[in-house]
């Protein structure tokens, strides 16, 4: 309830400025965020990887973008005519660059690293571009490159959809084809007797150079033979969907196949949130009962497997995987259920607190002297065995994958009929007036503690199968991260959505993981897009369909 | 037979203060009964108390002959008693469909309740061509009738009805009292509580007048239309 008050009444309002002045602005605020993003150090980070061979880097390729960005949203204002909109651009452009041109001057000039440590002379010879490091030659054509950058976003900016919508689906293939290598080398890789292409296409880090503009012409071409092709034979858009559903359930089966075992284990990853996703969305998406601490029940079903599965000292007993799962569930379920329990009278904000302690709680728990001989304290609990199926050992990441996958489907039918059927009703009634929902014969507490238990089961299935990956548990993969991180996949997602749940953990979780450069400005990154997604898309990337209606809920009770 | 409605000596209190002070009164299985007062006067408070959402601090409440004083609100409903809240409090983000299928959550005679659902669509057939739209976005009249349906298809045999004509154009307002006159000729035992005490008051059988938290006058809705103090105070004539 709070939380869609927040994120619904969100909506920042611009004042008009005059053209050019808002292109400063624009400028400048780029600017801002070049001299950020090399201040934290995330420009050095970042180019040590080359996504073009040689020839461009991420860092390059990340300032780039933003620089485009601004050309583009200057041009797309839509104020002035296209040559005032160009000029507008290169303006926006040359104030960013020349931003991140007087970073370096001052880099060199004054000692800023006892304050600002990435300000390093390293920063400075990766921001000169080759030329002689702070030579006017370098710092001139950081502006003049901004200028470019933006002029060229602000001319894609002016031209018609078709074209526009080409030129960014080129830019878009490539840079995905450049940032997920691995994936793509590794596909190519796993094709029997196809192995040109891939010395063609990728070199050992990223795209080669001649491949780019192949790539960016590709996909261009692909989108306006699209738009051409559903323009003429009128394909009605729910077949093109149902194609595309198909395309991408086929794509899902047969990842780990096609790729290595790094990707494989991503893609476990993702499903393994997917299913905590799954159970907090029953819990804040359907019934609004925030729950800071839902990390406490991944907890549980891990414990219980390690338990229950291990050959190690710590064990209660040694039986398959197949016995220890539904006692997991079951017992995180009750775990739910206890925890229900004291926070049944608390709303709002209020709630995320309580929650919040409780699932530190368990985590000390576990920590704790009392409980140390059982659970193994800090030393955690190791030798938990794999999960065999008909004789076969589920060890490789590509095997449990499927396991979590298999899991995933099972939670998202049994989430699906929850949610269409009288209880799901009864939740989003709760969630959206509880007085009212009462006064219709909901009865309160039964269906919140119904909904703790049931995401709590759910997040025990997934602790499950992560102590079966990972075979051993240690109480520091369950801190408040992991259930802010599965907050944020709803938030991300679309709170209440199921399809939410899964766009928003391979954007969470999946990307990073894969886009290793990102590293230790994972956060950071978590942050931006978060407050983006706010400003822009309050309802989600793939929001449920009663929060796609642009309705603001009655608010009129006191 | 018993009373639909037997309120004794009710006291409802928000921390010290005292909204309703020991209000008696009672309403007959069939009729149409109205509390009228001012702003502030404790209507809403005695409504909530009837359905639990308030705590009562002293008094009774029976509902046909049955004692529902401490049950909790959700069980009051399957004892018969159903509320349409003040300011129509939808589920703005469901469907008037869905909406009207939750005022049903209680039950579970499904057949009956799509025979409820299509009374209640002949009852507001305006509601028929809304079916599928999203409720918040219907015009205030048209939620009115989606408040009322919600709370018919829990097929109640008290109706609490809170305000039901506030911020309404006149047509819609008549509109609405004519709806709650035919749903008690149809059986179902009204308790209006209304600051348009005009109109409650014309199609009231009996009427209470609360003042501060107490019942100070009670007599037939046209009785108390005619009655000096009420002229004075509720329906704007001159003493």
């Amino acid at each position: 309830m709070s939380f869609n008050t927040v994120t619904s009444s969100f909506k920042v309002t611009r004042r008009r400025r005059a053209p050019l002045a808002e292109a400063a602005r624009v400028g400048l605020i780029a600017g801002a965020a070049l001299v950020a993003f090399a201040l934290i150090g995330a420009y050095a980070a970042m180019d040590k990887r080359h996504v073009v061979e040689d020839l461009l880097t991420l860092s390059q390729i990340a300032c780039g973008l933003m620089v485009f960005a601004a050309g583009y949203a200057t041009a797309r204002d839509g104020r002035s005519g296209p040559a005032a909109a160009l000029l507008h651009g290169l303006v926006a452009g040359a104030v960013a660059g020349a931003c991140l041109a007087l970073l370096v001057w001052l880099t060199v000039s004054v000692n800023l690293r006892a304050t600002l440590v990435a300000a390093s002379p390293a920063l400075a010879r990766a921001l000169s571009l080759g030329a002689p490091v702070a030579s006017t030659q370098a710092l001139a054509q950081l502006p003049v490159l901004g200028a470019l950058l933006a002029g060229l976003g602000a001319a894609v900016g002016l031209l018609p959809p078709a074209g526009r919508h080409a030129m960014t689906t080129g830019l878009g293939v490539v840079l995905v084809a450049g940032l997920f290598r691995d994936v793509f080398a590794s596909m190519l890789d796993n094709l029997p007797d196809f192995t040109g292409p891939e010395i063609e296409l990728f070199g050992p880090s990223g795209l080669n150079p001649g491949a780019a503009p192949v790539l960016f012409a590709a996909g261009a071409a692909f989108s306006l033979l699209r738009r051409r092709l559903t323009r003429r034979a009128g394909v009605p858009r729910s077949g093109a969907s149902r194609l595309g559903s198909a395309l991408l359930v086929a794509g899902v089966l047969v990842l780990p196949l096609v790729t290595n075992d790094f990707v494989a284990q991503v893609a476990m990853l993702v499903a393994l949130y997917m299913l905590m996703g799954m159970g907090l969305n029953i819990e804040l998406g359907l019934a609004g009962l925030v729950d800071l601490g839902f990390v406490a029940f991944f907890a549980v079903g891990a414990y219980t497997v390690a338990l229950m599965c291990s050959s190690g000292p710590l064990a209660v007993a040694d039986v398959s995987f197949w016995l220890a799962l539904p006692v997991a569930i079951v017992l995180a379920a009750c775990a739910g259920l206890l925890f229900g329990l004291p926070v049944l009278r608390v709303r709002g904000d209020y709630l995320a607190m309580a929650t919040l302690g409780l699932g530190e709680i368990i985590r000390v728990l576990v920590l704790s002297d009392a409980l140390g001989p059982y659970l193994g304290g800090s030393q955690g609990i190791i030798e938990i065995r794999h999960p065999s199926l008909f004789g076969l050992e589920l060890k490789s990441p590509a095997s449990l994958y499927y396991l979590a996958l298999a899991l995933a489907a099972v939670v998202a039918f049994v989430s699906w009929r929850l949610q269409h059927a009288k209880i799901g009703r009864a939740w989003l009634a709760m969630r959206e007036d509880e007085d009212v929902a009462q006064a219709l014969g909901i009865d309160p507490v039964a269906s919140k503690l119904l909904a703790y238990t049931i995401g709590a089961a759910f997040a025990g299935a997934a602790g499950a199968v992560f102590a079966a990956l990972i075979g051993s548990v240690y109480p520091h993969s369950f801190q408040l991260l992991v259930s802010i991180n599965v907050l944020a996949i709803l938030v991300i997602g679309g709170l209440g959505s199921l399809p939410g749940v899964l766009v928003g953990a391979i954007v969470l979780i999946g990307l990073p993981e894969l886009l290793r450069e990102f590293g230790e400005f994972r956060y950071l990154f978590y942050g931006i897009a978060l407050v983006a997604m706010m400003h822009v898309r309050a309802e989600g990337l793939w929001p449920a369909a009663h929060a796609r209606e642009n309705v603001q809920p009655e608010n009129a009770h006191a | 037979m018993s009373k639909a409605l037997d309120v004794r000596d009710l006291t409802v209190a928000y921390g010290q203060i005292a909204a309703v002070r020991g209000a008696s009164f009672t309403v007959e299985p069939g009729e149409i009964a109205t509390i009228i007062g001012a702003n502030g006067a404790g209507k809403t408070t005695i409504l909530n108390a009837l359905c639990g959402l308030r705590d009562v601090r002293a008094g009774t409440v029976t509902l046909g002959g049955e004692d529902i004083t401490h049950l909790p609100p959700h069980e009051r409903v399957r004892h018969g008693l159903a509320q349409v809240p003040e300011g129509r409090r939808l589920f703005g983000r469901m469907s008037v469909a869905e909406n009207l299928e939750i005022g049903g959550y209680a039950r579970s005679d499904h057949a009956a309740q799509k025979h409820d659902l299509d009374h209640v669509l002949e009852l507001f057939p305006r509601l028929r061509e809304r079916y599928r739209q999203l409720a918040g976005t219907l015009s205030g009249g048209e939620q009115q009738m989606v408040a009322m349906g919600r709370a018919l298809m829990a097929k109640p045999r008290v109706l609490l009805l809170d305000e039901p004509t506030m911020g309404l154009a006149p047509q819609i307002v008549d509109l609405v009292l004519d709806a709650v006159r035919r749903v008690n000729r149809e059986g179902v035992t009204v308790l209006l509580v209304e600051q348009n005490a005009y109109g409650a008051l014309e199609i009231a059988d009996r009427a209470f007048v609360l003042e501060s938290g107490e019942i100070t006058l009670t007599g037939h809705g046209l009785e108390l239309i005619n009655h000096e103090r009420v002229r004075s105070a509720y329906l704007g004539h001159e003493a």
